[in-house]
């Protein structure tokens, strides 16, 4: 073992630290750190200049535009992103479709949609869900029968996540109904404007958008557009899924999270003196800084060590879990620093899609915007993307072995 | 001691349950919000028609009789309806004028809250106030015949609707407590929505014309209002979570994932007998703010309810959502509008922490 840490890494930082502060519009970085729902005009210019700089997809492998960062520098990458309140891209693409693509796509798939995700022009929806299949997704029922060229689409999808800003949702379909249900699981690249798509937003307790049901009624969609081989989708699903497994700790934005909560307590005033100096608020303060602490070298380990290793394997289904608490732990701690004032509610002042324009609006310091709806909302953490309790039952089954 | 409900006690809360059955449905009550009142005047009628506004007043202070019991019996039911009119706020002003040394006008003043003429609410900073429910942050100057006010109060719930305010007020070494109409020249409100879709307003008071209640000072009279507002939401915090609770039961016995329902799951199982054993935790903890009520140590023990059943209000709403997934995070679906009710509630007039803070300095 030795943990002495790479001086090109700092200097690494630096660089990017510098091509933040030159390249990232002020505006966007307002609204990055308030933190609301994707805000697609926000981000598509975002892509543009990192697209330009050849920063667009990091992590992807240097022949399909990545950078050939080492683990460390993209971690460092994503601190200094989060830090700066970049804005969140499109996940779904860059660490989602883009991988499946790249993996699994033939030549043309990847010539025509590597570049595009790059540059931000297109914006990915996922449709995975459906009503009746949450965390039993291979019951999923969603149908597509091939027709000469042509597959057509049938079925319901939910939790089409940012589906209101999407061009294609990638989709996993059943083509085969004779087989055991992974088995007859396809990966499809669907256009959005395709005809027989009929979207519904679903607003969520924050008052905002960024839920969907997506609807396909007759949908007709090239067989070309379908990823790999048929009926191989659910490998294709659970690829992707562990592609992204030392991203989902999201250790970078609690982090970040963690600076604006102590700017928070150190202006909210207790009982006659700042939050921070309240001996009980600062401890739980510390506490959350401490239980970051052991998640980043969580996620340190998982990105220093081989796929496959075991204890590697074992560390990673700690991630998305524990992460997905902090999250929630570190907003509800801001709330907690906004006072009674948290009792308001506080839809993006910039938003472009908020639920109710009654104007009956908190009045709310600059700094102040953003931390409502991230108590309320990220109670969704430990639901999307693998509930906790599907975390546990991976980690029961799959490394302990019950 | 004695647990039961009496038969007036049982009726009472029994027209409560009725009508939340009968008007507030989950549809009725978003129709409600979404209004420009966001209440319904109707409602709040209802309230004093059926006697539940002064059900908490003894006769001899204008109500029917009932203590602190009778309205924690008919906040409980109006937490599980989410029911969105005022009525803690109401309940606190009132309190506060029952808690004041009797004042020319004050039997008249409580009768015209009660029968719902008035719709009166307690503007103290103590909402707004980062732990210190006693603060005060306006001024009073005397002036010709009466008082003028200056000053700004924050969070004041229930507010946009109210027609008079009871406000606080430093007066010389006192703390006055000052009728203010809603239409003072000089009074400004900015209304907003809090996360429950309840209303309140920040207050900005420049000379504004008052009258002084009383002579004494109010500060007593103001925590005795605070501390019946507290135990009331409490009481509504316990209804909403045995609302949530139950609407998950129900949920997890129907919600099919993986060839069987959810309910199944000894995970789940052992979740909900979690959120079963905070519910009933919580409730016991109501009873004991309910029976400190007018002894020595009722704000003490009010303050220790109000941190236990924050919390648990907030363990209980939150697994309702875990337990529901993602419709559980819909703004269609009640159980998210629960969790938000029980948030309100625990952040309002002092989050737990600061509860737990004066729960050991008033030891």
């Amino acid at each position: 073992m030795d943990f002495s840490k790479d001086p090109a890494d700092e200097k690494f930082r630096a660089e990017v630290r510098a091509f933040l502060q030159a390249y990232l519009p002020e505006d966007i970085a307002r609204r990055g750190q308030r933190d609301y729902h994707a805000n697609r005009p926000d981000v598509q210019r975002w892509m543009h200049i990192l697209d330009a700089k050849g920063w667009a997809a990091p992590h992807w492998p240097v022949e399909y535009g990545g950078t050939g960062w080492t683990p460390m520098q993209q971690f460092i990458w994503q601190e200094e992103l989060r830090l700066a309140g970049a804005p969140v891209p499109d996940r779904g693409a860059l660490d989602l479709v883009g991988p499946v693509i790249y993996t699994f796509g033939d030549q043309t798939q990847k010539d025509w949609f590597l570049p595009r995700i790059r540059s931000g022009e297109i914006w990915w929806c996922q449709g995975f869900s459906e009503p009746g299949s949450g965390s039993d997704l291979a019951s999923l029922r969603t149908r597509a029968d091939r027709d000469g060229d042509d597959y057509v689409v049938n079925g319901q999808k939910i939790w089409t996540s940012e589906a209101q800003w999407a061009d294609w949702i990638f989709m996993l379909v059943r083509t085969n109904q004779d087989v055991k249900p992974q088995a007859g699981i396809s990966f499809l690249l669907v256009d959005m404007k395709s005809s027989g798509i009929t979207r519904r937003p679903i607003w969520s307790i924050d008052e905002g958008l960024t839920l969907n049901e997506t609807f396909f009624d007759n949908v007709r969609v090239p067989a070309a557009n379908l990823v790999g081989d048929e009926g191989a989708g659910w490998t294709y699903a659970k690829f992707l899924l562990g592609n992204e497994r030392s991203f989902s700790a999201e250790v970078p934005h609690s982090k970040r999270d963690l600076v604006q909560l102590k700017a928070l307590a150190a202006k909210a005033i207790r009982n006659g003196r700042s939050l921070a100096e309240d001996p009980v608020f600062a401890a739980k303060l510390a506490r959350f800084e401490i239980d970051l602490m052991a998640l980043e070298w969580a996620v340190l380990r998982v990105l220093h060590t081989p796929h496959g290793d075991t204890r590697s394997d074992s560390v990673a289904g700690v991630l998305k879990l524990r992460g997905a608490e902090l999250r929630q732990r570190v907003a509800e701690l801001g709330a907690e620093a906004l006072g009674d004032r948290a009792i308001a509610v506080a839809p993006d002042p910039e938003g472009l899609h908020n639920l109710r324009d009654d104007g009956l609006i908190a009045p709310l310091e600059d700094d102040e915007w953003g931390i409502t709806h991230k108590a309320i909302f990220r109670r969704a953490t430990t639901i999307y993307g693998g509930t906790n309790e599907i975390q546990r039952q991976i980690i029961a089954k799959g490394v302990l072995g019950l | 001691m004695d647990f039961s409900l009496t038969s007036e006690q049982a009726a009472l809360a029994d027209s409560v349950a009725r009508f939340v059955e009968r008007d507030y449905g989950f549809e009725a009550r978003h129709k409600l919000v979404a209004s420009a009142n966001g209440y319904s005047d109707a409602h709040w009628a209802t309230f004093a028609e059926l006697g539940w506004l002064g059900a908490g007043l003894a006769e001899d202070q204008g109500g029917f009789g009932g203590g602190a019991i009778e309205t924690a019996l008919i906040a409980e039911q109006l937490g599980k309806g989410l029911v969105v009119e005022p009525f803690a706020s109401t309940i606190m002003a009132l309190q506060t004028l029952a808690a004041m040394d009797d004042f020319e006008g004050r039997a008249a003043l409580i009768e015209s809250v009660v029968v719902g003429e008035t719709k009166l609410v307690l503007a103290h900073p103590g909402a707004g106030a980062l732990g210190d429910l006693s603060a005060v942050s306006c001024v009073a100057q005397t002036h010709e015949d009466g008082y003028r006010l200056d000053g700004s109060i924050a969070l004041v719930p229930g507010g946009p609707r109210a027609d008079r305010f009871l406000i606080s007020a430093r007066a010389g070494d006192a703390t006055g407590l000052f009728l203010v109409e809603g239409d003072t020249t000089g009074l400004t409100r900015r209304d907003y929505r809090t996360l429950d879709n309840g209303r309140a307003s920040d207050l900005h008071l420049d000379g504004v014309s008052a009258t002084r209640l009383g002579e004494t000072d109010a500060m007593t009279a103001i925590m005795a209002g605070i501390d019946h507002g507290l135990i009331t939401l409490c009481a509504e915090a316990v209804g909403a979570m045995e609302a949530a609770l139950w609407m998950t039961r129900d949920y997890v016995k129907t919600r099919q994932q993986f060839g069987r329902t959810i309910s199944e799951f000894q995970g789940v199982q052992f979740r909900m007998a979690d959120m079963l054993v905070e519910c009933e935790l919580a409730r016991s903890m109501l009873y004991q703010g309910l029976a400190a009520m007018g002894t020595p140590e009722q704000s003490r023990r009010i303050a220790a309810a109000k941190a236990m059943i924050s919390e648990a209000g907030l363990f209980v709403g939150r697994q309702a959502i875990q337990l529901h997934g993602g419709i559980g995070m819909t703004e269609e679906c009640a159980i998210g509008h629960y969790y938000k009710r029980l948030f309100v509630i625990a952040h309002l007039f002092g989050a737990p922490d600061v509860q737990v803070g004066r729960f050991a300095a008033l030891a």
